[in-house]
């Protein structure tokens, strides 16, 4: 059941005409969660009692950290479906996925470092969590590189799902390291079994925000697999009928 | 065909499963490495390295920070809530830095067992909130720091 909706919704053609549907929508619902969010870390949360204002910075360091774990094992996971059932479409978002996780990462790491200056007084330290999040960079950076250096791309693909499942085990180290060892990074506020030790003011809006990020990826994600679809197959028939009803 | 998945499947999660492993007997043996800094009962009981510059981390105890009258030294202890240690810094300390907040500092100790630090990091805690949520629970929020 679940495998056939897999199947139907992997054709390219049904998610080509699916997709331009459903972007205009989520278009829309990004741009409403992102101001949202925006103006309610910016302007309607109160500042930390000891950070001040400087601890608003998380509206943006959080959510990007999170999405930079999330769209690894959405790379990851789908590079294992494009493996053990070959759907090409699961490839294609494998792939589609690096190059934005690999954006979001750095995004997570340039922020960080721009709070961790003022608040901890260092730019840089090497403890567990930012080298842990440093090492995900280069998976990413590695995941792209590997698909670019070999023709053929169905071949290209499946050496990159594996090189991503491989990476995986990097995802529980990178969440855990704040408790494992010792380190300058403090340990986790929200995605905890415990209550979030963040003032629901705060919260609320961090949480839109990740909301917000996350549509993000769902858009840039569909956009670059539509591109992709049509630039690995040109002569598809699909594409031939697509063509006709346009003009 | 559907066993040919099947196989895939199974060595896919045997890979995964296989290196996760590996990973985890890695990290294990390198564990006293990936620690980003000792605390105050790894100093006492002789742990940290004697010749070398290492990171002392832990809670500024509070009524402990002495300032110099004339230049920028200042010294305070530093626990873990089991032992201490004494820390003396010439330098301009970090905003966050105030008693009865964890920090960071790179240095070495020297024969008294004073430890004399040449980098102070603050370590802010994963607590956010509102300063007057923070006045209303002024007793308690140090004791969650790690």
């Amino acid at each position: 059941m679940f495998m056939r909706f897999i199947y139907k919704f992997s054709s390219p053609p049904y998610f080509y005409a699916i997709s331009g549907k459903m972007l205009p929508w989520l278009t829309a619902l990004f741009f409403l969660l992102l101001g949202y969010g925006l103006y309610g870390g910016l302007v309607t949360a109160p500042a930390d009692y000891q950070q001040g204002d400087s601890f608003r910075i998380i509206y943006v360091h959080v959510p990007a950290a999170w999405m930079s774990m999330f769209i690894y094992v959405v790379m990851a996971i789908s590079g294992g479906i494009g493996l053990v059932w070959r759907i090409k479409l699961a490839e294609i978002v494998s792939i589609s996925s690096a190059s934005i996780g690999a954006s979001f990462t750095f995004l997570a790491l340039v922020t960080g470092s721009l709070w961790g200056k003022p608040m901890w007084g260092a730019w840089w330290v090497w403890d567990a969590r930012l080298t842990s999040e440093l090492v995900l960079l280069f998976l990413y950076l590695g995941v792209i590189g590997l698909y670019n250096g070999i023709e053929d791309k169905r071949t290209a693909s499946r050496a990159v799902a594996i090189l991503a499942l491989v990476g995986v085990v990097n995802i529980p180290i990178i969440h855990y390291s704040v408790e494992w060892w010792n380190t300058l990074h403090q340990g986790a506020t929200v995605s905890k079994l415990d209550k979030p030790s963040i003032h629901i003011d705060m919260l609320i809006p961090l949480l839109v925000m990740a909301l917000a990020f996350k549509v993000y990826y769902v858009i840039a994600v569909l956009l670059r697999c539509r591109n992709e679809l049509l630039e690995r197959e040109p002569n598809g028939k699909w594409i031939d009928e697509l063509l006709e009803k346009v003009k | 065909m559907r066993i040919i998945k099947q196989k895939r499947l199974g060595l896919i999660l045997l890979m995964v499963a296989g290196i996760g492993i590996a990973v985890f007997f890695g990290l294990r043996a390198f564990n006293d490495n990936l620690m980003y800094f000792f605390s105050a009962t790894d100093v006492i009981e002789g742990k940290s390295p004697k010749d070398h510059l290492f990171r002392l981390g832990g809670m500024v105890v509070k009524g402990s920070v002495i300032r110099q009258p004339s230049g920028l030294t200042v010294r305070f202890v530093l626990t873990d809530m089991a032992k201490e240690v004494t820390v003396e810094y010439t330098g301009i300390l970090p905003d966050l830095f105030r008693e009865g907040q964890g920090i960071v500092a790179n240095g070495k100790l020297d024969a008294n067992g004073v430890f004399i630090a040449q980098e102070v990091l603050a370590k802010h805690d994963e607590n956010y909130m509102p300063p007057e949520v923070a006045g209303s629970m002024k007793n308690k929020p140090a004791e969650t720091q790690k």
